[in-house]
């Protein structure tokens, strides 16, 4: 946002009247906001219990009230898509929260989705001012998540975005993941003719398949597709592209006119150590879902999974935290993280962290598995761990774990899930003939347009970075809507 | 949703399902397979395209009822719905002109080796099949794969139709008698395993395709991976076919019970 824009709307009366209605010793007076939660002796009990129950507008107004309103405004510069944090949360405050999620709607498309998932301590409150006053920061994702879950309790409130005519140009976005549904819903409003296909039968991606009900629930994302269908963007399910049809079929008999490519980083890593392959040790891909897409946890569904009463997860990530959680919701008496750095490093979201240790978690850091052992039926009973030490610090900056010599021990579980990151999936990306691919396999876009070395192939979200957030996922398909649409006004003439 | 057309019983619990899916029918290749659904909290299951009408827009699909879920699907009827289909997955079979194929089908791999042998003999290839079953009552394919063969060997466990013995004494006699240049052996995963030691002593190239347990089909979950050479391999997207000699058998067979019931269960202490 340009510093003008800002100005003009930190300078409008209603919120000059605001910031000067309270002093502001009585504004950094009060603490941070609690979030509710639901107990973690009651919510290990269900897969589907959203832990953080959300704020009261009482609370979410006295948390408003705490924020400052910066002239600087640095959580701006904090947020991947730059949403217009200080406007959005005195709109809170002023008890406008329909016109607050008309706000955030602004700048995503995502925000009842970001207010729950977004990394908030390393991003828009990492760089609050509170900091600075060895406070704690305002509670930005938890008023995300208030303005946004009020829209869609209150629909009346926000106004159905404005949707220009139809040019009738198709367009196709593949994955339905977060990056194409930004896509999607910016070029429906656009005025395109837009599909978007996937290949799983759900529509959502990671958002569906990985992240579990307790953390986001199904219900959130679906009122998003919603809106979106509302719009006028088509789901097509079932639908490998590459397979079912190659990108020149869908160009010659479709007569789609462009593309976005938002196929994620489906592809599991695994360590490559003996006895990797026995039964009971699986990705973390496969064990979430199971659980999230197949609704495997339910005493209704088809589709089995493994139940262990140890459960070892190797990784630190948010990805290794929705494991073990899942797993200690399945019904297993240890569920242990196995990371080989350190707690500092780990990379997940600090909330996941507080709440696994409240769900009575066991961190094992410094650790890091060297092999499997099998029962003679072939199932996992134990792992060998090698203790770790950290040495210099790497090439990312954190310090390298070591291992120590001869420490090893042997930790017996029954089920190991191994969250140690992803990959992009190179099926797609094997019949995308003129598409440059870096050397980690992900498509190499122009960084302003998010456009490929094919000027009909646009791409973003996971299949660019490599595995990132949903935040950035969701920034890359409104920024390639955008020049997309720039593109394609200048190749047919629309204007 | 996809159509059933038609629900044709083969033999004895195996049954021929014809669906409305005109983008695969056309785009499949002999050795792909498909995923598919059966309500709402059906599991995904991976099934060979055994034939396809590009003109008709369906696809055949060969089913042998086995659990819960291949239960369901057989029990489908014509106009019933499929909850979902997606493909054609997995690498194409690579067809081309070798000289002599010999084909091995073990009971239902009948159903995945009838579009390979079809597409090896429209290749010009010479192909001699040996078509093997418990007992006569679950020969399935038989006119089909006789359609294609040059030579159309029968075998049963039981001697109740064609030859007594098993698939490998019957490919074993092709074998002696004259020059094979490439075996397919396709059908439990003991069976290929046993296949695959035979050809080995021949040194005959020998092709085997997995029916390893599946979830997404895309390369996405590591269910269904397979040590190939020393090398974890996921059948999904690397196979389903892969060189017989270099498969680790044992640990297909192991990864393949992961599921049965019991395992599911937390452990007793
Ligand atoms: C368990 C887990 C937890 C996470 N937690 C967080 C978190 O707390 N906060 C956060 O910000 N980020 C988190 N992430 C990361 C975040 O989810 C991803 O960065 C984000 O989802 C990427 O979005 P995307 O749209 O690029 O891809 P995806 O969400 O991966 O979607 C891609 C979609 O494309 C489909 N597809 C692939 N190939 C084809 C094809 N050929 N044809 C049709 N469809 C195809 C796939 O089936 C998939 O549905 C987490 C990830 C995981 C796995
Ligand atoms: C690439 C691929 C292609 C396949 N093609 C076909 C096909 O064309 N036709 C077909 O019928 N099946 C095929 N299968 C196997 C099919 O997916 C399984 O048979 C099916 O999943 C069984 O599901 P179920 O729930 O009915 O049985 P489950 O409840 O899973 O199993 C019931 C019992 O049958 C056993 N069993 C399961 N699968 C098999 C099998 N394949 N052979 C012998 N015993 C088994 C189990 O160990 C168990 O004891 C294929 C599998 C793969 C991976
Ligand atoms: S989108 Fe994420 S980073 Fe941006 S303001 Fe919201 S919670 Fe903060
Ligand atoms: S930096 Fe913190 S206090 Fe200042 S405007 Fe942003 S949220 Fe409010
Ligand atoms: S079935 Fe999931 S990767 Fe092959």
């Amino acid at each position: 946002m340009s510093k003008e824009k800002y100005t003009e709307m930190r300078n409008q009366p209603w919120r000059d009247e605001l910031r000067k209605a309270v002093p502001m010793k009585e504004r950094t007076a009060g603490e941070r906001v609690k979030m509710n939660e639901v107990d973690p002796a009651e919510r290990i009990k269900s897969q589907l219990l959203e832990v953080n129950l959300g704020l009261t507008p009482e609370q979410a107004q006295a948390e408003a009230k705490r924020c400052m309103d910066c002239a600087n405004h640095p959580c701006i510069n904090g947020c991947p898509v730059g949403i217009d944090i200080p406007t959005f949360v005195k709109q809170i405050e002023k008890g406008e929260f329909g016109k607050a999620a008309n706000t955030l709607r602004e700048y995503s498309s995502l925000p009842a989705v970001c207010g729950r998932v977004c990394p908030q301590e390393k991003q828009c409150e990492a760089q609050c001012t509170y900091h600075k006053m060895k406070k704690e920061p305002v509670a930005i994702g938890y008023l995300e998540r208030f303005a946004a879950d009020y829209a869609i309790k209150n629909p009346g409130e926000c106004p159905k975005p404005e949707k220009k005519p139809a040019n009738g140009i198709k367009i196709a976005a593949i994955g339905a993941g977060p990056t194409s549904l930004a896509f999607a819903g910016d070029m429906a409003k656009l005025g395109y003719d837009v599909t978007v296909f996937e290949a799983l039968h759900e529509i959502g991606g990671v958002l569906k398949y990985g992240i579990p009900e307790f953390r986001l629930p199904n219900s959130i994302v679906d009122s998003e597709l919603k809106a979106m269908e509302e719009l006028g963007v088509k789901f097509v399910t079932n639908f490998l592209v590459g397979r079912t049809a190659t990108l020149e079929q869908l160009s010659e008999e479709h007569g789609f006119k462009a593309f976005y490519v938002g196929s994620g980083a489906g592809l599991p890593r695994f360590m490559n150590i003996p006895g990797e392959n026995l039964n009971g040790v699986m990705s973390s891909n496969e064990y979430l879902t199971r659980v999230n897409l197949m609704g495997a946890g339910s005493e209704d569904s088809e589709t089995p999974v493994l139940r262990g009463n140890t459960v070892m997860v190797v990784g630190g990530g948010n990805t290794a935290m929705d494991s073990v959680r899942t797993a200690k919701r399945l019904g297993a008496e240890r569920a242990i993280i196995v990371y080989r750095r350190s707690r500092e490093e780990m990379p997940a979201r600090l909330e996941e962290v507080h709440h696994a240790e409240q769900e009575g978690i066991e961190f094992m850091t410094l650790h890091n598995p060297i092999e499997y052992i099998g029962t003679e039926k072939g199932r996992v009973r134990a792992v060998r761990l090698q203790k770790m030490e950290l040495g210099e610090p790497d090439a990312s900056g954190r310090r390298k774990p070591v291992p120590i010599k001869d420490a090893i021990v042997e930790l017996p579980i029954d089920l190991a899930v191994v969250a140690v990151g992803v990959s992009p999936n190179p099926l797609l990306l094997r019949t995308l003939k003129g598409v440059e691919l870096s050397k980690w396999g992900t498509i190499v876009v122009n960084e302003e347009t998010n456009q490929s070395s094919d000027p009909d192939i646009f791409a973003g979200g996971d299949i660019v970075r490599g595995g990132a957030t949903v935040i950035l996922a969701m920034g890359d398909g409104r920024k390639a809507a955008a020049s997309m649409d720039e593109y394609l006004r200048k190749k047919y003439n629309l204007d | 949703m996809n159509k059933v057309v038609s629900n044709r019983l083969l033999a004895n619990n195996i049954h021929a399902i014809e669906v409305e899916a005109p983008l695969i029918a056309r785009s499949r290749k002999p050795g792909n397979f498909v995923i598919l659904r059966v309500g709402d909290k059906g599991e995904r299951i991976p099934l060979t395209i055994a034939d396809a009408d590009v003109e008709k827009g369906t696809i055949t699909l060969v089913v042998q009822k086995v659990g819960a879920s291949s239960a369901k699907i057989v029990s489908l009827q014509p106009g019933d719905m499929v909850t979902d289909l997606v493909g054609p997955l997995g690498q194409n079979t690579h067809i081309s002109k070798v000289g002599t194929v010999l084909a091995l089908a073990g009971g239902l791999g009948a159903a995945p080796l009838l579009p390979i042998v079809k597409g090896f003999k429209e290749a010009g290839n010479r192909v001699l099949t040996v078509l093997a079953a418990r007992n006569k009552d679950l020969l399935i394919l038989r006119e089909e794969l006789g359609a294609y063969s040059d030579e159309l060997l029968i075998m049963t466990d039981d001697g109740s139709e064609g030859k007594k013995g098993v698939v490998t004494v019957g490919g074993e006699e092709f074998i002696n008698r004259e020059k094979v240049d490439l075996a397919i052996a396709i059908g439990p995963a003991i069976m290929m395993k046993f296949a695959a030691q035979m050809t080995k002593k021949y040194d005959i190239p020998t092709i085997c395709s997995l029916n390893t347990i599946m979830v997404d089909g895309t390369g996405m979950c590591g269910a269904c991976r397979v040590t190939v050479g020393g090398e974890t391999k996921f059948t999904c997207v690397d196979g389903p076919e892969f060189d017989g000699h270099a498969i680790d058998f044992d640990e297909l067979l192991n990864r393949l019970g992961a599921y049965k019931e019991e395992e599911c269960k937390l452990p007793v202490k």
